[in-house]
């Protein structure tokens, strides 16, 4: 009972929040004519919405000072760690290297230098894993399930700053090389989808007819099926085929992960592309006599990189993800090379440690974390991206 | 009217727009004083600002701008310092706006007459009910076909005119003091333009409502308002009553405005009768899928000469064209290239003859591939039919933007985008150029510019005719180009030719009764035009009603 009229008594107090700050901003004398002339003008919602916010802020200030609310704090310092990065990176961008590069720099979200950064130290970690990474891959040693940290009074050793996994290996060793590997066969499944879809939704696009029906209806009749349950049953056949050799399973993952994903690519690319096919431009093409690779190569697809690029951003998450999907469930990428996905599963009992040992449950947690960093990351770029081609402006 | 108290008055207005990181000033300090019933024309260029003025007057700017110094007065009210709940009281109610194309204003998901009656009903003007009541009688008033029934109709299932008297009858349901109109008859065919001048002239009288009248139309300017104010470049020249200022301009700016239509060519003798045509239409007939939409016409065009092929939107000429070039294969009849049949698919055509024929489209900018550079849209031709490459083909292009009076130095590396319209519209034609041709469609290419870069194309066009011995097929909607270019003049009607002819006998009656209505519906310069045309042809024998008629 207590607990419900605590709730009605923070729903009123924030129902009149919102006047009073209203009444309020009206009532300073703010010294810029367009402060004043927003607080006049501002609904009440919006003032609601600030009292809000308000008070959200005022929770998360008072739940970080709680210390049993460990992985709250956690995410709390990565955020402003991050937020401070990407800030950094930013004023760096702005200050050195050529004109054109620091106009970017200028006119970037925090949220896109943030991302371009840490895309930036994926792809170094990823291309020179042998250089970063202290241990091999697959080296085990006897100490297991060493926590992080490095603090021996916490379970921790100096040796292995991310501690160990339950075979003996060197977590961060083995996270540097999952970017090797995850990120890797992502991008390489990624331009293969793009490959494959676009061509074939220009080709729609620009010939029409019955070649349109023919892709449209298959492309339909795939993208029917969810996705994630195909490609499991694709992979069990793709398994049975190549039996013991495991680098064939995982380019049958590649192909069959390209080959799927290439069902959205291609509806993208066909929009786009129809879009582009009635502009006159295309019929002075056709008029002049040019062959089909021409138009599609140098007159379309020209015009359709804005969107394709936005799109390969998103796509290489989903790809990225669904690869991680394969892993956790042991038909994606093969032990011993490290990747995420597997990692995940492989130390997914030590989350039920979480109430008690927060330490412990980190070790899932940090691979985990990797997915969703280079996730969060890249679709930070594209929201960039999508905002700055579609000629938005804030 | 007491000059010291107008309705609207502007001081010293100045709007900037923001580019990439600053404010550029587009408006530099322009006043403006509006009485009550009055109508003051707004005229200029594209990029003059006078849309952004016209805006202003009801204290609103588009997104991207602001409005950094001046006033802004509204019967006593300062627009810009009022606050939102003010400002709403005012718009709708007794300011309204109409824009130039009613077809994207309104809400294609509401019935027309539910857009009516909203402003009445928000505003407690009217009640639903005998606001729609009112919205019958202007319809009728403005001489909308079933007034009871049309506003009952979803927007598309009006005519492009229908639709711009219903959004100017919709602008008057609050009986507002003032209506901005923004180019209100731009998008609309002659016919159809006359119709809702004489409609919207007719209300804004009866009703004595003040009106800021945009456009860039001086001969439509010259009908509708009682003073004229001509803006350049955010700067106004100058702002004169219209007899006074279409008599007397005093500036030179607002004189070459006035000069645009005189340019005309004298008219070529026509080609002897035993002279090959260089295209010749042999009576097609064509049809999209199951519409048909050209019954069996036939004209020539002689070396060097102008065809102008004229007819409201709708009547085909377009689709003549695209049966020339082959992207619509007539169903019957044949072209003819210099006596020779064309095969009437372009994909059976050789590429010779694929290069004989050439294109100039109305919309520069997507006749362009805008990611491609100047040097590679006018390269490509010239490489493709005549082999030519490396220095030679750069050559070849320095020479073609030479022919098109723009220079190679500063131009050739730029994107589309980086140039003005008119300058795009020479890279068009420099584009069909470079293949060499004997024939060049050229289709309303024109229509999309000012009349000051309009006149600069067709001078160009005519100079490159007579040193290149150029066809030309010039579609076009506008008879004062035609009278600028063309030797002779095909006019059609509902896919079908009406009449043909040279144009010093197209332009002197008798005329075929299209033609006299397609003639006559032509603006003029004279203040007096539409009152005496009214006169002489009554209300009803107008426009589309009267073209209706006729089929």
């Amino acid at each position: 009972m207590t607990t419900v009229l605590t709730l009605l008594a923070w729903a009123i107090a924030l129902l009149l929040g919102g006047w009073v700050f209203r009444l309020a901003g009206q009532r300073i004398p703010w010294p810029r004519a367009s402060t004043r002339e927003y607080f006049r003008d501002m609904d009440y919602m919006v003032a609601f919405g600030f009292v809000l916010a308000i008070a959200a802020v005022y929770w998360a200030v008072i739940l970080y000072f709680v210390r049993e609310v460990t992985f709250f704090r956690w995410a709390l310092n990565a955020i402003v760690f991050f937020a401070a990065c990407g800030f950094l990176f930013r004023l760096v961008g702005r200050h050195v290297g050529h004109d054109a590069s620091r106009k970017i720099f200028r006119q970037m979200p925090i949220t896109a230098a943030f991302g371009i950064l840490t895309i930036f130290v994926y792809a170094t970690l990823a291309v020179f894993a042998d250089f970063f990474a202290p241990y091999g891959q697959a080296e085990i040693f006897e100490k297991i399930n060493v926590l992080p940290g490095g603090d021996p009074a916490l379970g921790g050793d100096p040796r292995f700053l991310l501690g160990t996994d339950q075979l003996g290996r060197d977590l961060l060793s083995r996270l540097i090389y999952g970017a090797q590997n995850t990120v890797g066969i992502a991008f390489v499944t990624t331009c293969l989808t793009f490959l494959i879809g676009a061509t074939v939704g220009f080709l729609a696009a620009a010939l029409g007819g019955w070649v349109d029906q023919v892709a449209s209806r298959i492309v339909d009749a795939l993208m029917a099926i969810p996705q994630l349950i195909f490609a499991l049953l694709l992979m069990t056949i793709a398994t049975a085929w190549a039996g013991s050799d495991k680098a064939l399973i995982m380019i049958y993952m590649v192909l069959i992960i390209a080959f799927l994903d290439s069902t959205r690519v291609y509806r993208l690319a066909r929009a786009v592309g129809l879009n582009i096919v009635v502009m006159d431009y295309i019929e002075a093409a056709k008029l002049r006599g040019e062959t089909l690779t021409y138009l599609i190569f140098r007159e379309i697809l020209p015009n359709a990189t804005a969107p394709l690029l936005a799109e390969f951003g998103l796509r290489f998450c989903f790809v990225f993800l669904t690869i991680a999907a394969l892993s956790f469930l042991g038909i994606g990428i093969q032990p011993p090379l490290a990747d995420w996905g597997t990692m995940v599963r492989d130390l997914s009992q030590f989350i039920n440690f979480a109430a008690f040992s927060p330490l412990t449950a980190a070790l899932p947690l940090m691979a985990a974390g990797a997915i969703a960093l280079l996730t969060v990351a890249v679709n930070f770029v594209v929201d960039w991206m999508l905002h700055k081609t579609s000629g938005l402006k804030e | 009217m007491a000059d010291t108290n107008p309705l609207v008055r502007i001081r010293g207005l100045k709007i900037e727009g923001r580019s990439d990181e600053d404010w550029i000033q587009i408006v530099n300090g322009v006043d403006l004083d509006l009485n009550s019933g009055e109508v003051l024309g707004l005229i200029g260029e594209s990029g003059a600002g006078k849309s952004t003025v016209g805006l202003a007057a009801m204290g609103f700017t588009r997104d991207g701008c602001r409005i950094s110094a001046g006033t802004v007065e509204f019967d006593g009210i300062d627009l810009i310092a009022a606050d939102a709940a003010t400002r709403r009281a005012l718009l709708g109610r007794r300011i309204a706006y109409v824009a130039q194309s009613a077809a994207a204003s309104f809400n294609p998901a509401h019935r027309i007459i539910d857009q009516h009656t909203e402003a009445p009903v928000q505003h407690k003007v009217f009640s639903m009910s005998n606001s729609q009541a009112d919205a019958m009688e202007l319809y009728e008033r403005l001489r909308l076909p079933n007034p009871t029934e049309i506003g009952f109709r979803y927007p598309h299932q009006v005519s492009g005119g229908q639709l711009q008297r219903a959004m100017t009858a919709m602008a008057m349901s609050c009986r507002p003091d003032l209506i901005i109109f923004d180019e209100p008859t731009t998008a609309l065919d002659v016919t159809t333009q006359i119709e809702v001048l004489a409609a919207i002239r007719d209300i804004v009288e009866q009703f004595n409502t003040a009106a800021i009248y945009i456009t860039h139309d001086l001969a439509v300017v010259a009908q509708m308002a009682d003073r004229i104010k001509v803006l350049l470049k955010g700067d106004e020249v100058e702002e004169a009553p219209t007899r006074t200022m279409l008599a007397d301009p005093q500036e030179d700016y607002t004189k070459t405005l006035w000069a645009v239509r005189s340019f005309q060519r004298t008219q070529k003798p026509p080609a002897p009768s035993s002279d090959v045509p260089v295209i010749s239409i042999r009576n097609v007939t064509a049809a999209y899928g199951s519409v048909p939409v050209l019954h069996d016409i036939s004209f020539d065009i002689h070396a060097g000469r102008t065809v102008a092929v004229v007819g409201e939107s709708g009547s085909g000429k377009s689709t003549a064209a695209r049966c020339i070039t082959g992207l619509l294969p007539p169903l019957e009849g044949q072209i003819e290239f210099e006596g020779a049949p064309l095969p009437r698919d372009y994909r059976k055509r050789s590429k010779d003859q694929l290069r004989q024929a050439q294109m100039i489209y109305q919309m520069a900018d997507t006749a362009l591939n805008p990611r491609k550079r100047i040097f590679e849209i006018i390269g490509r031709p010239v490489e493709f039919y005549l082999g030519l490459r490396g220095a030679e083909k750069r050559r070849r292009v320095e020479q073609l933007m030479e022919q098109i009076e723009m220079d190679p130095g500063q131009y050739i590396d730029r994107l589309p985008s980086e140039l003005s319209g008119g300058q795009k519209q020479r890279i068009g034609i420099a584009r069909a150029l470079a293949a060499e041709p004997r024939f060049i469609i050229c289709d309303e290419v024109t229509s999309a510019l000012d009349q000051l870069v309009a006149e600069g194309i067709l001078k160009l066009l005519a100079n490159l005719q007579d040193s290149l011995d150029l066809s030309y097929m010039f579609i076009t909607h506008d008879l004062a180009t035609v009278r600028a270019i063309a030797d002779s003049v095909v006019v059609m009607k509902e896919g079908r030719v009406v009449e043909a002819g040279p144009k010093d006998e197209m332009f002197t009656p008798p005329h075929h009764p299209y033609t006299d209505l397609l003639l006559s519906s032509v603006p003029e310069m004279d203040p007096d035009w539409l009152t005496g045309l009214l006169e002489a042809r009554g209300v009803d024998n107008i426009g589309d009603s009267a073209s209706a008629r006729m089929s």
